[in-house]
């Protein structure tokens, strides 16, 4: 019986695609989310638009908090620490998580150095911008990959860029030539091994979800749309005018990305999103897609 | 629908890993066929209810209308199998809180029964009827703690019932779509006729 295996950790990740994972803050919200049909939530301290808001140090969450959350959902607990942070990812795998987000969205811990993510039994997710960023993460030991998105802002526009950036590299890549694949990997700053594979396969051999600014419905459907295999949701919900049915609405959209009748069902009549901010106008300091390498 | 490219399986394609489940299906000659609908669940011979996460699969059947007429085709003896979330949602009763359920095997299933991610494993499993191990792959599994008459136990971990089967029902705790092992997907279409 061996456990910890890639296969293990990847496998995770695999019975969540098609589905929302949704950035929790409490218990209660915990259980909005799996009323609404979410197949994972994200325990934090606070939601990425509220980091955003109150700046300062964003750390891993209290350990009660996510003692909590576990106690009152059945569907799988993840939680962020911060990249490069081993000791809070430590932790998190002692608290029993069942992946671990080594997140852009906390303050990084290590300006230079992703974990080491082999070293672990829990599962990692790790966010990219592009396939190079994405198989440098692979590379360390993550099991899962999610766009960075720009968190917190309830704006799509990154996560797009972030998606078509990698769709567009895995399709160049498998268009290489054997003889080309050496300086593919130079250029992507992507370990050969995985350069070569992702060249035989044409797709990342790990499940990758899109983050970073979805908020509505529609956000959601057009993030499976462009190909991911399911949305990670932050402050789209809990933010919202209506959390319940804005999260049901969003788990629904994401079944039903390719029926434009049940996305326009399950929009209607939702209230307010959450409020919007327009990439352009955050300083450059305080986008958190530039966090890591 | 011809039967030309073989039998017409269906995998409940509402969340979970059912693209899997496709391609294992299309290496041994059958053709799969995700069901999202009522009207995709009667282009079927058989059925594949995936691994996800039984909740929101169960709720999405129920808000889409899918429980009943699921319900009326696995009793009138649709072949049907569940993997992990899947053997969850065949099941008469599990144990903890309510969750919409098709209540079609007669088996008491426990959630999780494993434990965490961090206990989910891999190993090579004998199953009754097989020659050699199936390699198994568990993750956050469920395992039964109970079966009603004329359910058969095929394989057991530490005791407890990983893979059961009851007539043109079968359900597995465990995933053997992460492997490419096509042996138990074979034993489905058998079952069609």
């Amino acid at each position: 019986m061996e456990k910890g295996t890639s296969r293990v950790k990847r496998g995770l990740a695999e019975m969540l695609k098609g589905g929302v994972i949704m950035d929790v803050v409490t218990a209660d919200q915990a259980k909005i989310a799996e009323e609404a049909g979410a197949v994972a939530v994200m325990a934090l301290e606070r939601v990425p638009s509220d980091i955003r808001k109150m700046g300062g140090v964003a750390r891993m969450a209290d350990p009660t908090k996510i003692d909590e959350i576990q106690a009152e959902v059945s569907i799988p607990v993840m939680a962020k620490c911060r990249i490069g942070h081993f000791t809070e990812a430590r932790v998190l795998q002692a608290l029993n998580v069942d992946y671990i987000d080594e997140s852009e969205v906390l303050t990084p811990a290590d300006v230079e150095h992703h974990i080491n993510k082999w070293d672990f039994t829990t599962p990692f997710v790790c966010g990219a911008r592009n396939l190079g960023e994405a198989l440098r993460r692979i590379g360390e030991g993550a099991a899962m990959i999610r766009t960075k998105g720009e968190a917190g802002t309830g704006n799509v526009v990154e996560a797009v860029t972030h998606m078509r950036t990698v769709t567009n590299e895995l399709r160049r890549l498998t268009q290489l030539g054997p003889e080309q694949l050496m300086s593919a990997a130079r250029d992507l700053g992507a370990p050969y091994d995985l350069v070569r594979e992702v060249h035989e396969t044409g797709k990342l051999p790990v499940v990758n979800f899109a983050a970073g600014g979805i908020a509505t419905p529609a956000d959601a459907a057009l993030m499976m749309a462009l190909g991911v295999d399911g949305v990670f949701v932050g402050s789209g919900i809990f933010k919202s005018s209506d959390p319940p049915a804005y999260a049901r609405a969003i788990v629904e959209a994401t079944t039903f990305w390719a029926d434009p009748e049940v996305v326009a069902k399950v929009s209607r009549g939702l209230g307010e999103a959450m409020p919007g901010l327009e990439i352009d106008k955050i300083p450059a300091n305080e986008k958190l897609a530039e966090r890591g390498w | 629908m011809s039967r030309d490219q073989g039998p017409r399986v269906g995998v409940l394609a509402l969340q979970g890993d059912f693209r899997e489940h496709g391609v294992t299906l299309k290496a041994i000659g059958a053709q799969p066929i995700f069901v999202r609908t009522p009207v995709e669940l009667d282009l079927v011979e058989a059925l594949i209810i995936p691994g996800g996460e039984s909740t929101t699969i169960g709720k999405l059947a129920t808000r889409f209308g899918l429980i009943d007429p699921l319900i009326e085709r696995i009793e009138a003896g649709m072949p049907t199998w569940g993997t992990c979330a899947g053997m969850i949602l065949l099941a008469k009763e599990v144990v903890g809180p309510e969750q919409p359920l098709l209540r079609c095997l007669d088996i008491v299933v426990e959630r999780n029964a494993f434990g965490r991610q961090n206990d989910s494993f891999e190993t090579d499993l004998d199953i009754e009827g097989l020659d050699e191990p199936f390699r198994a792959v568990f993750i956050r599994a469920p395992w039964v703690v109970k079966v009603g008459d004329g359910v058969e136990v095929l394989a057991t971990v530490d005791g407890h019932p990983v893979m059961v089967e009851d007539r043109h029902l079968m359900a597995t705790s465990f995933h053997p779509e992460l492997t490419g092992d096509s042996r138990l997907h074979q034993r489905l279409v058998d079952l069609v006729e």
